[in-house]
């Protein structure tokens, strides 16, 4: 089989989602359209040198809607023969999209992908493209929904996590991000956001508090007890489904949560001779993808059965892999992971992650490749394994080596 | 037999009276529907009626709803495919009304039509709201004892002739879930606040018939078949319209802990009928409708909650030919807890009553209790100062035995030792007339044991109450071997006046009731000392339907009374007495002074004030929790076939007589699973081969306990229902 090579990755920086957000005047359409041509630009592409453009984004309504993926080529520098795929598997999205590409590359299906995604959360609000899942009584009732915060906090239940640990992780999540940034860690992925005349609208991730201590967490009150507890009372239908539990204990909030965020990733996957033509130096091989259905209600436990299930499909071991990125969903999906593989939190997303950064969903799953592969190049490392945690309880990974 | 009149006026207004012959009030039938639709037909057709006025011929009321009995019987009366002829059946409902909301106006240009208006003289339910929800205006009279609502959902249902799709699309989703989903009923005043309905006034025929003759087209036409409508509060996929029903699916889930199914299936044409127009959402409501018709649990929950409860209070199992033996004087011997609770449900009924305790101290302590309640009632406006004052007139508080002698009930409530009992026993019989009725309030005595102490045993019998008193709906009545006629009927009769449900059993350790609380209680906590988690035992149960789960009632009813029961069991017993781990758990946590609520430490840890913290988790140093939990269902089965099997063995020893009895006492008394219509139902649903195949397994597993009982095995093998083989209807054949 043919194999599928990164021959770059980047991705905008991530503005606040809110109204006040640096990106907040910018169009999904034009962030997406910026970052197609970026990557156009830097790598010497012809207008026709991919064969598809794979866009993630999740709430697929107004600007987003009515399949973005083909509107943002058509307003790129890009071939109008180039048609454009938009897709959602939710937080996973931009890694589907690679998959997608990397998967379609090895196949034979074309030489060449770019595969990323965009997510504006402050210009199209997260959840106002529905969902049956959470209001169609023969679903929410006999699957148990309940909003991810409360699946967060199922799985700190259930695994024992406490406040502290949560607040933690969101403190180092925090410290990682500004140590990376001081030492320009994401110099070679980061573009700036520039208007229509070229001037600078964001170079830098704005949503960050570097100031963050457990202090200021403590201070903060848990954000799904409310609901859980009081109205509507989620954490009953949560005992519906885990009859074992007494109570759920509420650890989340906003300070260790993921942050709401606009921003856009791209990545250049192609085969070999798509490489040699271009005069292009593959950076990484993507050894392996997969994808898993989970526990709707728990939701949130996916990274931990895809992870086994990519290792088992090609013969691998936990220990094979170099470094992590499990996305910054909450903090108990993170402390879930290193849990159940044993694995120390210096190889965990090292250089920070959602907590501290944002988490634009149809974009993240392309970024924290693209800053896993950063990472493995400065580091010097061989192996490393993103995965994220997906709504209505899925899971994605992939693997990647540097060649 | 007609249940619609109709008579034209020469003012153009016909008026159509429902007046059901033989019946105290209105109750829909197929009949009844086709003489509706034909009054309708007639008036639409004939240019001399320019509108309509549907009213009732019963004084305070309009309708009480479908007739229930016909509910209950519809699925099988539906034919050989009865999903088809339900849904065909309910679309054919929902043509009528359809037929009476349109009124004849031009489908395009929606004018044209005559205005029909409804005047409801008071109670309008069920069926009885939905056809005035599908006429054009509501009139009501300004009746403060009527009562306007959809109880559907307290008998397993929901309001399937348009009720459900009619209220949310004209009060939005929010505001029509107190009135869908918990079956609210409303004064008229609170109903015209709610928007259920348009006007109250004092003679709703007369203004209807004014209105109807003033209606415009406008006035007529439903906001749904008007252009550009948009639901109050939001459609599902409108923003605010999202959060309500994200919310309403968690609220009912929660409340209904899933065991419910009408609950689900209303929900579900809410949902789907909100997103499409009104006549597919009448579709909608009609297959959801059939869905839940066609759950076994919706007629179970009729037969037993509706059908048979109502038979049992009016008397199905009293002795024939006793004339009536309604108490004026009632003896209350006694003042604790259960005595006080005895004389305020009687007071309240208004008898006479003397309420006796050893000293003037303890007698007025156990009136306090009626005084507190009635207090409680002023502070909420329930009850005036007058009817306190009057009520607290009947009890008359006293040490002085004789204050007995011209009572005819008796009802002793004294401490539960079987030498106290013969002693007051005598005593009072020396008091009171000859042909006074003595009845014990025993939960755990054989009342043919007590009756040795009688000198009358034929007038001697066991009441038995539930506490507390005043919320409890049931009263087992227990026959002793002598207890004649006269006392059964005495019972009863009693038991109609303070208005709560009956069951007579015959006498055998803790009669029936007891029967199968115990062996409930006694499986959960057997299987903490197996090292399943308390909270799952009780989560097992709340899914299950039961209000609280068996550990957390063992708190509230205590620990030590189970401890003593347990002792006495034993004693009275001997070698026969089956000793388990359960009693080891109980008599270890008495030690403890673990004793539950009122000890402020039990299963649970509670706080200063009395507030359940949490599972006491120094239970597992002597019981520790098990690595492996097992599956709910497991548990489940466990908690169900504990109490089930007790109850088959009741009927086939003949402490039970009647199913019905064994199915509605189980509901009422302790709560059992209420979706299932009682233990019997249940084994029903599940199939008896079902049922005995399980208990083998269960018997193999856990023990003895879970064998199968001889009727139950019978019936397996020849693939019988209960109710098939000893319900009334099947015993007469």
């Amino acid at each position: 089989m043919t194999d599928a090579y990164i021959y770059d990755a980047l991705r905008t920086p991530r503005g606040k989602g809110r109204k006040d957000g640096a990106l907040h005047e910018v169009t999904s359409l034009r962030l997406s359209a910026l970052t197609l041509n970026a990557l156009k630009e830097r790598n010497n592409l012809d207008g026709h040198a991919v064969e598809d453009v794979i866009w993630g984004n999740v709430t697929q309504v107004m600007e987003q809607g009515g399949c973005l993926a083909r509107s943002a080529v058509l307003a790129s520098d890009l071939d109008e023969s180039i048609p454009g795929l938009a897709i959602n598997r939710f937080c996973a999205s931009g890694m589907e999209a690679v998959n997608l590409a990397a998967n379609q590359v090895k196949g034979g299906a074309g030489d060449a992908y770019i595969a990323g995604g965009v997510e504006m959360m402050g210009r199209v609000a997260m959840g106002s493209d529905g969902a049956a899942i959470a209001v169609d009584p023969t679903m929410a009732m006999e699957k148990y929904f309940v909003p991810q915060g409360i699946s967060a906090d199922i799985i700190a239940t259930e695994y024992g996590f406490t406040r502290d640990q949560a607040d933690a992780l969101a403190v180092e999540s925090q410290r990682r991000a500004k140590a990376a940034w001081d030492d320009g860690r994401f110099d070679k992925s980061v573009i700036t956001v520039r208007d229509q005349n070229g001037l600078p609208i964001l170079d830098h991730d704005e949503y960050m508090r570097p100031q963050t201590d457990m202090q200021s967490l403590g201070a903060l009150n848990a954000s799904f007890q409310a609901m859980g507890e009081v109205m509507p009372g989620f954490d009953k239908v949560a005992m519906l489904k885990y009859p074992h539990l007494e109570k759920i204990n509420h650890i989340h909030h906003a300070g260790n949560s993921s942050g709401i965020v606009d921003g856009s990733a791209a990545v250049l996957i192609g085969n070999k001779e798509f490489g040699e033509k271009y005069g292009l130096k593959p950076r990484a091989r993507i050894k392996a993808t997969a994808k898993i259905g989970t526990d709707p209600t728990i939701m949130l436990t996916g990274p931990v059965p895809v992870t086994q299930k990519i290792l088992a499909d090609n013969g691998m071991d936990i220990k094979d892999i170099d470094l992590f990125e499990v996305n910054e969903a909450f903090a108990a999906v993170v402390l879930r992971f290193m849990q159940a593989f044993d694995v120390d939190s210096d190889k965990v997303n090292v250089n920070g992650g959602s907590i501290a950064m944002g988490h634009p969903l149809g974009a993240t799953g392309a970024m924290i490749i693209g800053t896993l592969l950063d990472e493995m190049e400065r580091a010097d490392k061989e192996t490393g394994l993103a995965t994220l945690c997906i709504a209505s309880g899925m899971g994605a990974a992939t693997i990647i080596e540097r060649v | 037999m007609t249940d619609f009149t109709m008579e034209k006026g020469a003012d153009g207004v016909a008026l159509i009276t429902w007046d059901c012959p033989g019946k105290t009030m209105n109750v829909m039938s197929i009949d009844g529907l086709k003489e509706l639709e034909s009054c309708i037909d007639d008036a639409l057709a004939d240019d001399a009626v320019k509108g309509v006025v549907i009213t009732s011929g019963k004084e305070g009321s309009f309708a009480g709803g479908m007739d229930l009995n016909l509910l209950a019987t519809l699925k099988e009366s539906a034919g050989d495919d009865p999903a088809k002829g339900l849904f065909e059946g309910t679309m054919e409902m929902h043509a009528l009304l359809r037929k009476i909301e349109r009124a004849g106006m031009d489908a395009k240009t929606n004018k044209g039509g005559k205005p029909i208006a409804a005047a409801l003289p008071g109670t309008a339910a069920g069926i009885g709201l939905e056809l005035p929800l599908a006429t054009h205006r509501i009139f009501v009279a300004d009746n403060p004892k009527a009562r306007i609502g959809l109880p559907e959902i307290m008998v397993g249902i929901f309001p399937g002739a348009g009720g459900t799709t009619r209220l949310v699309r004209k009060l939005g989703a929010m505001a029509a879930s107190p009135l869908l989903l918990e079956g609210k009923m409303l004064e008229p005043a609170k109903a015209k606040g709610a928007g259920v309905i348009d006007e109250v006034v004092a003679d709703p025929v007369a203004a209807a018939r004014e209105w109807v003759l003033n209606a415009t087209d406008a006035d007529i036409l439903k906001p749904w078949d008007a252009k550009g409508y948009k639901m109050p509060g939001g459609a599902p996929y409108h923003p605010a319209g999202f959060m309500t029903f994200v919310g309403a699916n968690a609220m009912v889930n929660g409340k209904t802990q899933g065991a419910f199914p009408a609950a689900k299936a209303l929900l579900s044409a809410v949902y789907e009928g909100a997103l499409v127009p009104f006549d597919t959402a009448l579709k909608i409501e009609a297959r959801w409708f059939t869905h839940v018709l066609m759950n076994p649990s919706s007629g179970a929950m009729i037969r037993s909650l509706f059908v048979n409860k109502e038979a049992l209070e009016k008397g199905a199992v009293r002795p024939e030919g006793i004339p009536d033996q309604r108490v004026k004087k009632l003896g209350v011997l006694g003042a604790g807890m259960m005595g006080a609770g005895i004389a305020l449900v009687s007071a309240q009924a208004g008898m006479d009553v003397v309420l006796i305790d050893r000293d003037q101290a303890a007698a007025d302590k156990g009136k306090a209790y009626t005084e507190a309640y009635l207090d409680k009632g002023i502070s909420r406006k329930k009850v005036t100062p007058e009817k306190k004052e009057a009520m607290l007139g009947l009890i008359n508080a006293t040490p002085d035995l004789d204050a007995l002698k011209d009572c005819d009930l008796i009802i002793e409530a004294v401490f539960e030792d079987p030498k106290v009992k013969a002693e007051m026993t005598q005593k009072v019989e020396a008091i009171i007339p000859e042909d006074c009725i003595f009845a014990s309030n025993t939960s755990t005595l054989p009342i043919t044991g007590l009756a040795k102490a009688s000198k009358r045993p034929d007038q001697f019998i066991g009441i038995h109450f539930f506490s507390p008193v005043e919320k409890m709906l049931l009263v087992e009545i227990i026959k002793g071997k002598e207890t004649g006629d006269r006392a059964v009927a005495k019972a009863l009769d009693y038991v109609r006046q303070i208005r709560k449900t009956p069951i007579v059993v015959n006498d055998a350790r803790f009669f029936y009731c007891n029967r199968c609380i115990i062996p409930y209680g006694n499986e959960a906590t057997r299987m903490v000392t197996e090292g399943v988690a308390p909270v799952l035992i009780d989560n097992a149960a709340r899914q299950l339907g039961f209000p609280v789960g068996p550990i957390q009632l063992g708190d509230e009813t205590s620990i030590d009374l189970a401890a003593k029961i347990t002792r006495a069991t034993k004693e009275a017993m001997g070698n026969e007495y089956p000793a388990s781990e359960a009693d080891d758990l109980v008599f270890w946590m008495e030690e403890e002074g673990r004793l539950g609520r009122k000890a402020k430490a039990g299963y649970f840890d509670y706080d200063e004030k009395g507030k359940r913290l949490g599972y006491w988790k120094g239970i597992h140093d002597k019981y520790p929790l098990a690595d492996e939990q097992p599956d709910l269902i497991e548990v489940q089965e466990r908690l169900m076939f504990a109490q089930v099997l007790e109850a088959v063995r009741a009927l086939e020893e003949g402490v039970l007589e009647d199913i019905r009895e064994g199915d509605v006492g189980a509901v009422l008394a302790w709560g059992f699973a209420p979706w299932s219509g009682g233990p019997f139902s249940w084994l029903d649903i599940i199939g008896t081969p079902y049922a005995a195949e399980r208990c083998d397994q269960l018997e193999a597993k856990f023990g003895e306990r879970f064998k199968c009982p001889d009727l139950l095995r019978e019936m397996a093998a020849k693939n019988q229902t209960f109710y098939g083989r000893f319900s009334p209807e099947a015993k007469a054949a």
